[in-house]
């Protein structure tokens, strides 16, 4: 097993860049107007740097050849040109006038979040993103899906590593969908290359923006803005279906919704509950509190051998419904279902050695009644 | 009247102090100049080994020798010790070295604060760097140490980073108030303030830059520690307050911060170019008033770091227009330096191959800049590689190579022995190439889609990431060719003389090679040759 792992380990070292070699080298046209528009804007300025380059390098390598002392050169006793240096100060200014005008109008159309025709509220946790369709009962969190044994090099990376999530974004094609941004903890920044969006979400504040996208597909991005020990692993995807898609997959939600409430009805074992809870232990808590429950000192609390996880299950439920202000604690109350809850803190109270006993999913379903 | 005659006479057999104590104790400008550049170059290795801790963490895809939170201490900790340990004391360094031998006076202004600005910085650092020992780590929320990640999600550790930031800005404005005392009270009989070298002017611009922006600094980091440990709520939502007011307040420092790292650079190349061209720098006056412009254009562009915040449009079109405005003034130094080159009669010793770099390097910066200040584009750019490429670009080989330059431009004149030029030039050429080979793949990254400051990236970032782990262990162990040069230098080497080079101009290289102790004891009467009227 462990000769495996290392074998994997070196064949995974070597097959991954050779494979994925693509070598993109510019920014993508991506999947909207405004992208393209972005794309354009991009393309003129670099075009008009590399011109200046060409001619300011141009004189200056001239120089270098002709006018070297090893060549004979003598020096003139050329300086100061009025005339010159006005030209060299105008002309420059036209350019950059030329420059901000198309910049302007595009920026001015990204600025047009009117007429849109479904709202979105996106809210970034350290670290994962939650979508809640506003004015539809449709809410819930989106993480990353790469098994940890990928990023470990234990197992071969597969084509999307560390783009890949659990349940996408999901909006139809040809609509224009309006995004309000916030956040839960620190700053993030949510950017699908694609698209072209790119909005810091802000605790507290509410930043707007929208895209329209023309063509069903599948966009990915990440978080832009450092936000903590796994800013580098809450990624975004974008799944744009065709309105007919849309109504389908937002029917199916509500199916969803009531398969949920009845699973919370059955009488879960301790068995079941330690096996389910450490799935939603290795999503949700790992990041923090460690694999083996074994915390980072000085940041994350360890929950091996943690005094909460055997004594009175009332604290520790609290302190996970709940979460611990001030600190990077958060309430998983809205994150996850009674199931879900009553299945982690079960586990945490039982692996790695800790003793202390089951939480049933009545006694989460009656405190969130409360 | 005869305490002051006996003060002159005393200092006439006052060389240095004995052992350590001649720079434990030293007023000399020489002396603390030495030492500011010692602790520079000690700081950019060690912020070098940080560098290439990330680097070869990126070197593949997937976590293979650090764990993320210690990534993220490497990347705030390598960006200060950069930023505050090795380009602004390089330049304070050099400041002190230079700034009175070319106005002609004996010292600097304020000798006493001058040791004192020095011998705060060793301590700020060490307690700065004690915090990797210490539980939950060194402080991991970006070199920008953006609220409330810095704050409220903070390791213990950031009230130690807080109180060394305050002794770096306590050390700067002291440095800066010198420079400022040192030049407008102490310069030659004759040299009026349009006669001063170039270098002299853009330390004046920057010295006032400092005194402004340092205080901002140390109020943003006040803040900060109100927010932490006395329940205030400068930056947090729930208290009332907002996290956007720290990113303001922050880069109102931030970007002026940007032009003092850069504007002694230009000082430096505009020394340089004319020296190894043969022919007088084009355009004096316009290098002046083009320093300014940026200076005071630095004020209003700081928003331009925080364009995916969520400004009104009307805060975006305005700080993109005075951004790209600053290409202007930009532009202008390049046509000069460029005008200068034309028709000269080049010679390429190493100080001159470092400049003719920085200006084709430091524009190509430029370039990636002027890209950025248009916002609509910035929304692709921002937080990504492609910004890494770019500042990198302006600080490596602008800032970094010009203090190279500036350093074998004047090593003759301060040890009073030639280095060895051939290794010079070697050293050049593997920094050269392995600058490139770090930082240009960086701008394809950026655009391909990859963010900064991530552990781990996707697959289709793994080719480029592997080129620039290579180029930065190619350029980071060519330093050591430097070290091993300047040491070497120190010791021994062909005698130099007073002029050291056919070309140089100005009063330092009136004075011999290596030059007395007290720089100027008798004022030199100063002429400048390109004045009409003098």
């Amino acid at each position: 097993m462990r000769r495996n792992g290392r074998v994997l380990l070196l064949a995974g070292l070597f097959y991954a860049p050779l494979v994925s070699a693509d070598w993109q080298i510019n920014l993508i046209e991506g999947a909207t107007e405004i992208s393209r528009s972005v794309y354009n804007l991009h393309m003129v300025i670099f075009y008009i740097c590399v011109a200046i380059a060409v001619v300011v390098f141009g004189v200056m390598f001239w120089s270098i050849f002709w006018h070297r002392k090893s060549r004979g050169a003598k020096a003139a006793h050329f300086h100061e040109s009025t005339w010159v240096e006005i030209a060299w100060t105008i002309v420059p200014v036209i350019i950059l006038v030329s420059m901000a005008v198309p910049a302007s109008t595009t920026l001015i159309q990204m600025y047009d979040k009117n007429n849109a025709e479904l709202d979105i509220q996106i809210t970034g946790y350290q670290w994962k993103w939650r979508y809640q369709y506003l004015n539809q009962d449709i809410d819930f969190f989106s993480s990353l899906a790469t098994p940890q044994e990928q990023i470990i090099n234990e197992q071969i990376k597969g084509d999307n590593y560390l783009l890949e999530v659990d349940k996408p974004l999901v909006i139809p094609a040809g609509k224009k969908v309006r995004f309000l941004l916030t956040s839960n903890d620190v700053i993030h920044s949510w950017w699908v290359p694609a698209l072209a969006v790119k909005k810091d979400a802000i605790p507290g504040f509410v930043n707007e923006s929208w895209t329209l996208v023309d063509e069903p597909g599948i966009y990915r991005g990440q978080c832009a803005e450092l936000c903590g020990r796994d800013h580098g692993f809450m990624p975004i995807v974008v799944e744009v279906k065709s309105p007919e898609d849309y109504q389908l997959w937002v029917a199916e939600q509500a199916n969803l919704k009531v398969a949920e409430q009845q699973s919370a009805q059955k009488e879960w074992s301790q068995a079941e509950l330690m096996i389910r809870g450490e799935e939603v232990y290795k999503a949700s808590c790992a990041a923090c509190h460690q694999f083996e429950g074994q915390g980072i000192p000085g940041i994350f609390p360890a929950l091996a051998g943690s005094p909460l996880m055997s004594g009175d299950s009332a604290e520790h439920v609290d302190a996970v419904l709940h979460g611990r202000s001030g600190t990077a604690m958060q309430a998983f109350a809205e994150q996850l279902n009674t199931v879900d809850l009553a299945a982690v803190i079960t586990y945490e109270r039982n692996a790695w050695g800790n003793q202390g006993g089951a939480v049933t999913v009545q006694q989460i379903t009656e405190l969130l009644k409360e | 009247m005869g305490s002051l005659e006996q003060t002159v006479h005393s200092t006439d057999h006052h060389g240095p102090a004995k052992g350590i104590t001649r720079w434990l104790y030293t007023t000399n400008h020489k002396d603390i100049g030495t030492l500011y550049l010692l602790f520079s170059l000690t700081m950019f290795f060690v912020g070098g080994c940080m560098a290439l801790t990330i680097r070869a963490e990126l070197f593949q895809p997937g976590l293979q020798l650090i764990m993320p939170e210690f990534f993220n201490q490497m990347t705030t900790m390598h960006g200060l010790i950069m930023v505050f340990g090795a380009v602004m004391p390089a330049f304070v360094g050099l400041a002190n070295w230079m700034i009175p031998m070319m106005v002609g006076s004996p010292d600097m202004a304020l000798p006493r604060m001058n040791n004192w600005s020095f011998w705060i910085l060793p301590f700020a650092f060490v307690m700065m760097l004690s915090t990797l020992l210490m539980e939950g780590g060194a402080p991991n929320f970006g070199w920008t140490f953006y609220a409330p990640l810095s704050t409220t999600y903070a390791p213990p550790s950031v009230t130690y980073f807080i109180f060394a930031v305050h002794m770096m800005g306590i050390s700067s404005i002291m440095g800066a108030i010198n420079v400022i005392a040192t030049i407008l009270n102490m310069r030659a009989p004759g040299m009026k303030l349009m006669d001063m070298p170039l270098f002299v002017w853009t330390w004046l611009i920057t010295a006032f830059l400092l005194i402004a922006v340092m205080p901002v600094l140390a109020g943003v980091v006040t803040m900060m520690l109100m927010d932490i440990h006395f329940g205030t709520s400068f930056f947090d939502a729930a208290g009332g307050g907002d996290p956007v007011l720290f990113q303001h307040v922050f880069w109102f420092f931030g970007h002026p911060e940007v032009y003092i790292m850069i504007l002694p650079a230009f000082g430096i190349v505009s020394e340089i170019i004319p020296t190894f061209a043969r022919k007088r720098l084009f355009g004096y006056t316009s290098m002046v008033y083009a320093t300014g412009s940026i200076a005071i254009l630095s004020f209003i562009v700081w928003a331009h770091h925080m364009f995916t915040v969520g400004l009104p449009l009307a805060g975006e079109l305005f700080f993109m227009y005075t951004t790209m405005l600053i290409a202007v003034p930009t532009g202008v130094k390049v046509f000069n330096w460029v005008a200068t080159m034309f028709r000269g009669s080049m010679t390429f010793e190493t100080p001159m191959l470092f400049s003719l770099a920085f200006v084709v390097l430091f524009t190509i910066g430029g370039f990636s800049g002027l890209m950025l200040a248009i916002a609509p584009a910035d929304f692709q750019y921002h937080d990504t590689y492609f910004v890494v490429a770019h500042f990198h670009y302006v600080l490596v080989p602008g800032s970094i190579f010009s203090i190279m330059a500036a350093a074998y431009y004047w090593l003759p004149k301060w040890t009073g022995h030639m280095y060895n030029e051939a290794m010079g030039k070697l050293h050049f050429w593997l920094s050269f190439i392995g600058v490139n080979i770090t930082f240009f793949p960086m701008h394809f990254l950026g655009l391909a889609g990859m963010p900064r400051r991530i552990p781990d990236y996707a697959l289709q970032f793994a080719d480029f990431n592997m080129v620039a782990t290579f180029g930065a262990f190619l350029f980071g162990f060519s330093q050591l060719i430097f070290v091993y040069n300047v040491i070497s230098c120190a010791r021994s080497g062909k005698k130099a003389t007073a002029r050291v080079w056919e070309g140089s101009h100005g009063l330092e290289w009136t004075l011999p090679s290596p030059p007395p102790y007290h720089s100027f004891t008798e004022p030199p009467v100063f002429t400048n040759p390109h004045r009409e009227n003098s």
